[in-house]
């Protein structure tokens, strides 16, 4: 599983830096979304990979902290995932206004040779 | 009222939040309610910051005894729960962001708040932002408030938008997507080793961390501190500097001004937490010194080559911030004392030149009337209605014209130029004096080249500032075709208030050095700090 999970962080990363690194505003944001999934999914990760396991604890259970999940990884991400939104969603109106204002969709406002 | 003086920390953070949203709710017409509003929030938050400030010079029993005092939000003690820090640095921090934050208030009163829609609310939940990153004492709150400044700053950058400004406001907000992510990630890897994101209680496991973990824990931390770097805008990540704070609306840049000391607070307050047994690279040491000087010597060649006032001003501050950082780096303990004094000299100088910027465009009146009028598309984009009243192309009508509106901008002028690059008698030359005073204590007995070399930078930064501020001066205001300027005396007063409270640092050096040696002090000696915050866990030295 830990192989897998990585793999798929891998994965995530390379195409949110390469599309970050393109000329258009459109690919950008798209590269941002999917580096936010990879950061998202990374601190989910630093909770520890565990199966079957609930995060908050039962009162009629030991309190055994091997028989429960790591919380805060969860309310981080939480917080990651609500705040990420909000501000692709800001840059969404940006990339708009930018494109009205321009009339190009390139991230410098102008066409290349232009 | 012993309940008010007790939830006092608390506030810096809650009143501005409140005022801001109800500031939303507001209709645009309401000129009059919505300034009042803004402005007694931002009265309040100096209040407070005075205060706090206050009681650390005079601790009352039980308050402050140890020069530390520690909120537990909703009673949840550390490191359970989230809690809010007042120490002298932060102190210090609030009541800095407190007294810029009223002039340039003041200053947007004029016409700058009615340019767009809720500017009042973005610059509360910007002042809001910056009270809680530097109070909070938790990674991960520090991240949180960070998003809020930032994303109040995208508001407020895009003030007033025309294509300049979405233009360097899209690149802008890319960096600092990219930059929060960055330290999402340095935090997901800090709990990830450390299993916990108090900043006490990181220091606290650093210093007894298992050698097969430091390792991680060190690469976590150095992927924070490139987010901080970021954020301090030190070469090569400040590209998006510049074109941001000269895109920026004045009394906007001048709020920003402070901003790349919010990233300048982060790394000395982490780096002061994880110095023992040893600061992690980005926080100390020849891999931020050299970085910094690097980016010293970037703002020495943008302010020489800047043909804007704006644009000087944006490299002279990346020049500070480097000159900020690499004392720290070099780690002289005398030098950290005067460093702050430097900082708390600069910022307010920063300000006031793009608040000053913002009058002496209107030297070229035809220039202003293209540039800088509104463009409507915004408006309709989110169905807010024109602004009642559009005062950019009205500035030439309104108002009463200060007789010596030229002289006045010329003062200001002259006195921001002495403040930044550190001439006798503002307190700038204080606080270069005794920095290259300590630097060279360090240099001769150490015979260290760092030294030396940070030296030169210092002067050479101040030799530049002062070439090209006189430079930009000379043709501001001698060159001929120039007209006076009318001024209202709500823009002037801000600037005059500012420099009126540089003159009060010179003249009370005394005093203010001795609060910032003491600050110094505990920012040297992180146990009083971690002993604070965790009472009962046994402190490693």
């Amino acid at each position: 599983m830990e192989l897998i999970y990585s793999l798929a962080i891998g994965v995530f990363f390379a195409c949110g830096v390469w599309l970050l690194l393109r000329p258009r505003t459109f690919q950008v944001i798209l590269g941002l979304a999917l580096l936010s999934y990879a950061t998202n999914l990374f601190i989910f990760a630093m909770g520890r990979l565990t199966l079957d396991r609930p995060p908050l604890i039962d009162p009629n259970v030991v309190a055994d902290a091997s028989l429960y999940d790591d919380p805060i990884p969860q309310a981080l991400v939480l917080t990651a995932i609500v705040i990420g939104f909000a501000t692709t969603a800001l840059f969404l109106v940006m990339l708009i206004a930018s494109r009205g204002f321009t009339g190009t969709d390139h991230v410098d406002g102008v066409e290349k040779g232009e | 009222m012993s309940t008010l003086l007790r939830h006092l920390p608390v506030l810096p953070i809650v009143l501005p939040l409140i005022s801001g949203a109800l500031l939303l709710f507001l209709p645009q017409t309401r000129t009059v309610l919505r300034s009042s509003i803004a402005l007694l929030t931002t009265l309040a938050q100096v209040a407070i910051a005075a205060y706090l400030v206050y009681r650390l010079i005079y601790p009352q029993p039980g308050l402050l005894e140890h020069g530390v005092e520690v909120y537990a939000l909703g009673g949840w003690i550390a490191p359970y729960g989230i809690v809010l820090v007042v120490d002298r640095l932060s102190a210090l921090m609030l009541a800095l962001n407190a007294a810029i934050a009223l002039p340039v208030l003041v200053y947007s009163l004029a016409s700058w708040d009615r340019i767009g829609v809720h500017y009042h609310s973005m610059l509360q939940f910007l002042l809001m932002g910056l009270n809680g990153a530097f109070l909070t004492g938790d990674l991960f709150n520090l991240f949180v408030f960070f998003e809020i400044l930032l994303s109040a700053s995208y508001g407020l950058l895009l003030h007033g938008s025309n294509s300049v400004r979405v233009k360097a406001g899209l690149h802008y907000v890319a960096v600092n997507l990219t930059g929060s992510l960055i330290f999402l990630i340095g935090v997901a890897l800090i709990y990830g080793v450390a299993g916990t994101l108090n900043m006490a209680d990181l220091g606290v496991q650093w210093a007894a961390m298992a050698p097969n973990d430091r390792s991680l824990f060190e690469a976590g931390v150095g992927i924070l501190g490139i987010a901080f770097l970021i954020k301090a805008g030190i070469w090569p990540l400040n590209f998006w500097l510049p074109t941001t704070y000269t895109a920026a609306s004045p009394p906007v840049a001048a709020m920003f001004a402070i901003m790349t000391k919010v990233g300048v607070y982060s790394l000395l307050r982490m780096g002061s937490l994880l110095a023992v047994p040893e600061t992690p690279a980005p926080f100390a040491g020849p891999w931020l010194f050299y970085g910094t000087v690097a980016t010293m010597w970037f703002g020495i060649v943008g302010m020489l080559a800047a043909k804007q006032l704006t644009r000087l001003v944006a490299f002279s501050v990346i020049a500070s911030s480097g000159t900020l950082l690499a004392v720290v780096a070099l780690g002289v303990t005398s030098a950290i004392a005067p460093v702050l004094l430097y900082l708390i000299a600069s910022v307010p100088a920063g300000t006031a030149f793009f608040l000053i910027a913002g009058m002496t465009e209107r030297l070229r009146v035809n220039a202003v009337t293209e540039t800088m009028a509104p463009q409507p598309t915004t408006y309709t984009a989110f169905m807010a209605g024109e602004p009642h009243e559009v005062g950019d192309n009205e500035l030439d009508e309104v108002g009463v014209a200060i007789p010596a509106a030229l002289a006045f901008l010329g003062m200001a002028f002259v006195s921001c130029t002495v403040l930044t690059t550190g001439l006798p008698p503002l307190v700038g030359f204080i606080a270069k004096f005794s920095m290259i005073s300590a630097l060279l204590g360090a240099a001769m007995d150490q015979s260290s080249m760092d030294a030396w070399l940070l030296i030169v930078s210092l002067l050479a930064a101040g030799f530049a500032g002062l070439f090209a501020f006189t430079k930009r001066g000379m043709r501001s205001f001698w060159s001929t075709g120039a007209t006076t300027p009318r001024l209202r005396f709500i823009e002037a007063m801000p600037v005059a208030f500012l420099i009126l409270l540089s003159v009060a640092m010179t003249v009370l050096a005394g005093p203010v050095m001795s609060y910032l040696d003491l600050a110094a002090e505990w920012l040297h000696e992180p146990s009083f700090y971690i002993r604070a915050v965790l009472p009962t866990r046994e402190v490693l030295p």
